[in-house]
Formats: C-alpha cells, sequence, structure tokens
C-alpha cells in the first residue's frame, strides 16, 4: 500500500511505468525498485525455494540475502529489492534456482 | 579473454557515513578517490532515518540522519579528486589486489593503492517455525520500504527486539499509518533509549519484555504470530503464549558486520560477538592485517553512525598520508579525529565497544 500522507517525508514519486508480473499487468513508478512496485501492488510473495517448496519473500531490502530473487526479463535470480523497475518489464515468480544456460544457447 | 585492469589511487567500498567521509578525508589530503556503492543513492543506513539521532554529545545528536547523508553527499560529489559511482557492486577482491566490479550489467576491474572497505553490515534472522514466511522482515528492510519508497508493507506489525532500532522503527511505522500490535524483547529491559521508548509507549503499544517470538503461522505469507514468556535462565514458559493476529512480523535483532570482501581479501577475521559477529584484525588507523587495506564502519564492528563517520575519516586520513599526501597537519589532524572517536566511546555506554575493540586492535 502507497503512503499518501507522512508527518515528515515528503514522496516525490517519477513518472508511471507499465511492468507484467506473473502475466498480468501493474503501475509503478520511475525510481522505485520492483520490490517496491510489488509491494505497493499487495505481491508479497516473490519465488518458491528450491528443495522444500516454501514461498519466500523479502528480507533485507538492501541486497544481502537473497530471499527476494526473481526472473526479470527471463533472466533467473535477479535480487529485485535493489534492481530498478523499467518500463514493460516481464517479472515472473522463480520456482527452484533458475535455469541461466539452457541447451542451443 | 583479455580483461582492462583501471589503477587507482584509493577505492572506498561502500558509501554510507563511513565510506562518505573516507573519501572525503583522503581527498582534502589530495588523493584521487573512487567511491562505490550499490545503490543508486549515496548515504548508506543514513538515507531511511527520519528521527532525530540518538547520538553521543555534540556529534550530531538530534539532527535527522537524512539531513547527514544529503550533505555528505553533496560534498562527495561536487569533489574534484572524488569520482563516485552509484549502482555499483563490488562482487570480488582478488588475491593480487584486483577488485571485480559490477555496474548495469557491466563488469570492470580496477587495482587500487589502497582500499577502504565501508560496506556496513547485514540484519540479524531468529530462529523459530516458519520465519523464512514472506512478511517477515529485517526492521530496517520495512524502513527502507516506508522511508524511502513510500510503501507500507502490511497493516499490522509484531516487533521483535526493543532496542533502539525496533524501537525506533516502530514509531515510523506508527507515524507512516500502521498499526503496531506489540514489541517484544528477550531481554528484561526495554534497551532503547527512554525517549524513543516513551513515544510508544504513549500511543499504546504495549512493549513485552522478558518475551520472545514462539512461532508464525500462514500458508503463503505470515497471518499471525505466537509470543511466550522467557524465565530468568532465558528458557520459555509453557503456558504463557499470546497470539497476534499480524501480517507483518519485524526482526530486530542486531547486526553482523559484512565481512565478506575482507575475508576474500585475506584479512585475518576475529569472532567478537561485542562487535557483532566476525570483524577484521586492524591497527589505530583501521589498516587490517593486509597492508593498504581498511575497515570503516558498522563492517568493522556494528556501532552507530557517528563513529562511523570517524573512522571512516581516520582510515582515509591514513590511506593518504601513507601515498604520500597530507604530511602537514597529519598528526594534529589524526589526534583530533582519534579524541573524538574516543571520547564518543567513553563512559557506561561504550563499555561494550571499548571490551570489544580490546580483542580486535594491534599495533
Ligand atoms: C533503523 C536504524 C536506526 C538507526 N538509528 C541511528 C541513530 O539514531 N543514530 C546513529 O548514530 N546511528 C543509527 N543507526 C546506525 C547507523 O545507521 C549505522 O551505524 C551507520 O549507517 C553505519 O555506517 P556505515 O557507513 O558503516 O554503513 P552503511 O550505512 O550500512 O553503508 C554501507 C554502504 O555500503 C554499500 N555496500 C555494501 N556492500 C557493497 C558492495 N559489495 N559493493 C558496493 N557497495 C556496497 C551499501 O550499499 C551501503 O550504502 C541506525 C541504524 C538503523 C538500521
Ligand atoms: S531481500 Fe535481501 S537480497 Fe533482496
Amino acid at each position: 500500500m502507497r503512503i499518501e500522507q507522512h508527518p515528515v517525508l515528503e514522496f516525490r514519486r517519477g513518472k508511471k511505468i507499465k511492468f507484467t508480473f506473473d502475466g498480468k499487468e501493474y503501475v509503478g513508478y520511475e525510481g522505485e525498485t520492483i520490490a517496491a512496485a510489488l509491494h505497493a501492488a499487495g505481491i508479497r510473495v516473490m519465488r518458491e525455494s528450491p528443495v522444500l517448496h516454501r514461498p519466500r519473500g523479502l528480507f533485507c531490502a538492501i541486497g544481502n540475502c537473497s530471499s527476494c530473487l526473481m526472473t526479470v526479463n527471463g533472466e533467473p535470480n535477479v535480487r529485485i529489492c535493489v534492481e530498478k523497475l523499467r518500463p514493460g518489464m516481464v517479472v515472473e515468480s522463480q520456482k527452484g534456482k533458475g535455469v541461466v544456460y539452457a541447451a542451443g544457447n | 579473454m583479455q580483461q582492462e585492469i583501471s589503477f587507482v589511487e584509493i577505492a572506498v567500498i561502500g558509501g554510507g557515513p563511513a565510506g562518505l567521509c573516507a573519501a572525503l578525508e583522503a581527498a582534502n589530503a589530495g588523493a584521487r578517490v573512487i567511491l562505490l556503492d550499490r545503490q543508486d543513492r549515496l548515504g548508506g543506513q543514513l538515507i531511511k532515518q527520519t528521527h532525530r539521532f540518538f547520538g553521543s554529545r555534540s556529534h550530531r545528536a538530534s539532527e535527522r540522519g537524512i539531513n547527514i547523508a544529503a550533505e555528505l553527499t553533496g560534498q562527495v560529489i561536487s569533489h574534484p579528486l572524488i569520482e563516485a559511482l552509484t549502482g555499483a557492486t563490488v562482487f570480488g577482491f582478488y588475491e593480487d589486489g584486483v577488485l571485480g566490479v559490477e555496474q548495469e550489467g557491466r563488469v570492470f576491474y580496477l587495482k587500487p593503492s589502497r582500499v577502504i572497505v565501508a560496506t556496513g553490515a547485514s540484519e540479524k534472522n531468529l530462529a523459530f517455525p516458519n520465519n523464512d514466511l514472506p512478511g517477515i522482515y529485517g526492521a530496517g528492510a520495512v524502513q527502507t520500504l516506508v522511508n524511502v519508497y513510500g510503501i507500507l508493507p502490511g497493516k499490522r506489525v509484531l516487533m521483535v527486539g526493543a532496542g533502539n532500532i525496533g524501537v525506533i522503527v516502530s514509531y515510523q511505522l506508527l507515524q507512516a499509518g500502521m498499526e503496531v500490535a506489540a514489541i517484544v524483547e528477550a531481554a528484561p529491559r526495554i534497551g532503547a533509549y527512554w525517549v524513543h521508548a516513551a513515544k510508544v509507549r504513549r500511543a499504546g503499544v504495549p512493549i513485552y519484555t522478558s518475551h520472545t517470538i514462539k512461532r508464525a503461522y500462514g500458508e503463503q505469507e505470515v497471518e499471525e504470530a505466537v509470543i511466550w514468556q522467557l524465565d530468568e535462565q532465558g528458557q520459555p514458559v509453557p503456558g504463557t503464549e499470546k497470539d497476534f493476529a499480524v501480517d507483518t512480523i519485524c526482526l530486530s535483532v542486531g547486526l553482523s558486520p559484512l565481512v565478506e570482501l575482507l575475508a576474500q581479501a585475506g584479512c585475518r577475521l576475529a569472532y567478537v560477538p561485542q562487535l557483532g559477529g566476525h570483524v577484521p584484525l586492524r591497527d589505530a588507523n583501521l589498516q587490517t592485517t593486509v597492508p593498504g587495506v581498511y575497515v570503516a564502519g558498522d563492517a568493522a564492528g556494528v556501532e552507530e553512525a557517528s563513529a562511523a563517520m570517524m573512522e571512516g575519516a581516520l582510515a582515509g586520513l591514513h590511506a593518504a598520508y601513507s601515498l604520500g599526501y597530507g604530511r602537514a597537519g597529519y598528526e594534529d589532524r589524526r589526534r583530533e579525529l582519534q579524541h573524538q572517536l574516543d571520547s564518543l566511546r567513553s563512559g557506561p555506554v561504550g563499555e561494550k565497544i571499548r571490551t570489544g575493540l580490546a580483542r580486535v586492535l594491534a599495533g
């Protein structure tokens, strides 16, 4: 949920940007991370752990812990808490470890 | 594959208060500095500190962290001898002293004559069933979402830890419009300064001391948290459980220094609980056991922002001096900085840090 009024801070949001998450279209703002845009839309589950298939979300939000890995524009294991949102990004929840090398590449 | 390596005088890794002050001190002495930070805003943890600082004596106490960050960042960016690269992650520190850097998909290598590592710290987790559910965050993570991006992670939160960070973040979440169900603290006493604790108590938030979290419940995300009491030996007391319907749990149970790059560089580390975990051995100039490699700030031991700034300045000063810069006035400046740092750490508040430092200071 986005904060509209705050006693100390003023949030200057950038231009609106469209992106998709698991095939559905969403809107975020320029300058924010993918994690911020997903949280604003109420999405907190980012991936499924490789072995026990547990849901995973954000933990540190500064790129330290790798809890938030997702597939972005086809590239797996992107730390979306530090990756900025860009127009037209295709964001997908990641299952397992992600395939970096596909046969034929 | 042929890789190009750039030679630089001083590289500072991390643009928090420690790194910013290190860069400024070294550049003011005349050295050329490259400052690297993986975020795209300089300032480190300070960019989310909207509260008036708890601080020691005159050292910027009662200023807001965001303002300190803005001031230092301005000086760094306009300094002719500092090149500041943001969005630039240092991913490797090789044996031959080469740093690997990634910036927006581009990879390049630097061979600095001196390196100052000011990478800060990472938040600790806590072991309890379901501690991996989405909706459970480090308190700093929630602070980033709320204070930097203006986004609430949920509606109702349980805060674990009543130290300064836990209590301050609780208050900031209230300010931002979240409901704080309770704060739990394993110790028998609240660790935070009383001014901050009083604010959340006035807002009606209960603080349960001698309590900890027992487990979280939820299918895909957190839906409920259970806490229980701890006896004098710190053992949980069955039958004292309390349930809270919350969609968010914040853990504020300490930080541990980020020392991976120092470990890669071959710096000797020691486990020192008073400083937050593994930290490098260093001398009074913050030089580690690898000549030319320095550490400063939370990476050297979890403390607070003023200490980070002074350690950064000391490291920057010495790094520049060892390259032949800033010879005039060096001793005076060094003594002045050391004196400020010592006075910051004096008295009962600094006791823990002093004990920890005694175990890592050599030479
Ligand atoms: C919630 C909270 C409240 C606080 N309140 C206060 C207060 O009131 N008063 C006070 O004095 N202190 C306070 N502190 C503590 C203070 O913020 C820290 O002690 C201080 O920021 C430490 O400075 P630093 O420069 O060592 O690290 P940081 O500020 O953490 O900066 C480290 C920087 O290094 C960068 N980095 C890390 N790894 C890499 C890499 N591999 N490549 C490139 N860049 C990297 C990071 O992006 C970051 O910008 C608070 C901290 C928190 C979390
Ligand atoms: S949440 Fe920790 S790396 Fe993204």
